[in-house]
């Protein structure tokens, strides 16, 4: 990719409004599969009576989760890295605005993929339904 | 040595248990001691001790990467106590079931036949066990702390616990989940044996219950009759067939009596067969206080003799 290209994701990415709704992404995708999760048990034990060796459903839900929440993480670091104005970002501005809510998103973006991760690790000691 | 605790374990499962238990609070209670220190270190220090990079510094550190790797390293380290035992082929398969307020048992042999006995456990040691849970009224809890968790016992279904005993011995296990007036009553002798005796003492369940030979055991054994005792409690070889209460064909290889509150003797045998709802309230045994003491204390006697 050159570096051309790049600046310009960056900036369309950037142009794009932070809200409240993109910063519930990581924490909503997080919830969604811990639902899914307990679901996917649920339906497995009652249909099947047990657990696939390799849970195709399971794992292509947990890495669809991950990279949602991933892509979320990596367009709030590019937004949280706006250039302009320098620190601290506490003006009731725009653009301190978007940094702050871009902030926020990241780290909740983080807490959910170590969510996620700690959410499905237990379905690697699963053998049957008792 | 405790014989109702999960902390002297004789199983597995409990073992498991027993070490998850035990590092999770103290790992707990050092996190909680760093944490305190920490804060009160952070009350007591002067302005400007640490600058503002120090500070973000710190707080990835110590409140973002530091727990999420302690976190992540207690849940790996953790987490192969959920694998469940395996019930292998030759598990030994015990149907226990929940009444108010005793345990209905059965041991299923190989030919596919179940040997009843009732109010006590007995499992070889070494050998898997793979326990049937039922209910037959209320929800009950099958529990033996030293052996592994509690499973429920629900009424129109069948929970499974499988388990493997370590450690030969007496041991004991509860209801634990309230099931009526006298829940707290409601227990049970486990035996852990040495699979040869195991063997031994199950091919001894198998057969009818011996014929009384004394005068005073025969008499017994026609008042047991009389009064419709076999009306609820089966005596195996006799046409005593009841289902409604707990099978008496070797009653006297117990050592406890009314589901292991007292000890099994002829004065408590009585109490029981005259008194049992104030021995045992809500029970669906009634008060026999229409029989002549003398009578009752007969009945007792007889019941001594089954072994």
């Amino acid at each position: 990719m050159s570096e051309e290209h790049q600046n310009n994701l960056a900036a369309r990415l950037r142009s794009r409004r932070v809200t409240l709704w993109t910063l519930i992404v990581p924490p909503t995708v997080w919830a969604v599969h811990f639902m899914f999760c307990y679901l996917w048990v649920a339906v497995s034990c009652a249909k099947l009576g047990g657990f696939a060796r390799f849970p195709v459903a399971f794992v292509i839900g947990t890495i669809v989760a991950l990279a949602i929440i991933i892509a979320s993480g990596a367009v709030a670091f590019v937004q949280s890295r706006t250039p302009g104005d320098p620190p601290p970002h506490d003006e009731s501005t725009e653009i301190d605005r978007t940094r702050f809510l871009a902030t926020a998103t990241l780290l909740l973006a983080g807490l959910s993929v170590v969510g996620v991760l700690f959410t499905a690790a237990p379905a690697l000691m699963l053998t049957d339904c008792r | 040595m405790s014989r109702q605790s999960a902390f002297s374990t004789f199983g597995v499962e409990a073992a498991k248990m027993r070490d998850l238990t035990i590092l999770m609070t103290v790992s707990g209670f050092v996190i909680f001691v760093i944490v305190a220190v920490l804060f009160t270190l952070a009350i007591r220090a002067r302005r400007d001790t640490i600058g503002h990079r120090g500070g973000m510094r710190l707080v990835l550190w110590a409140g973002a990467m530091i727990p999420t790797v302690v976190l992540a390293a207690l849940l790996i380290g953790t987490l192969p106590a959920m694998r469940p035992i395996q019930a292998n082929r030759d598990a030994l398969i015990v149907d226990v079931a929940g009444e108010q307020f005793w345990w209905r048992v059965g041991y299923r042999t190989p030919d596919g036949g179940t040997i009843t006995a009732a109010n006590e456990v007995r499992i070889p040691v070494g050998r898997t066990v793979d326990f049937r849970l039922s209910a037959g009224d209320v929800i009950h809890s099958f529990w033996i702390p030293g052996l592994a968790g509690k499973v429920d016992m629900i009424p129109g279904r069948t929970n499974r616990l499988v388990a493997r005993a370590t450690k030969a011995g007496r041991y004991r296990g509860q209801c634990a989940e309230f099931c009526g007036l006298s829940h707290a009553l409601m227990a049970f002798d486990v035996v852990a044996m040495d699979p040869a005796a195991f063997d031994r003492w199950l091919l001894a369940q198998r057969s009818a219950a011996p014929a009384p030979t004394t005068p005073i055991a025969q008499r017994g054994a026609a008042l047991f009759a009389d009064n419709g005792c076999g009306g609820c409690h089966a005596v195996a070889g006799t046409v005593a067939a009841g289902k409604i209460g707990p099978d008496f064909s070797h009653i006297a290889t117990r050592t406890t009596l009314g589901a292991g509150i007292i000890p099994m003797s002829e004065v408590n045998l009585s109490r029981f067969i005259a008194h049992a709802p104030s021995v045992k309230p809500g029970a669906r045994m009634p008060a026999y206080t229409h029989l002549a003491p003398a009578d009752v204390a007969t009945i007792a006697r007889y019941l001594e003799t089954l072994k």
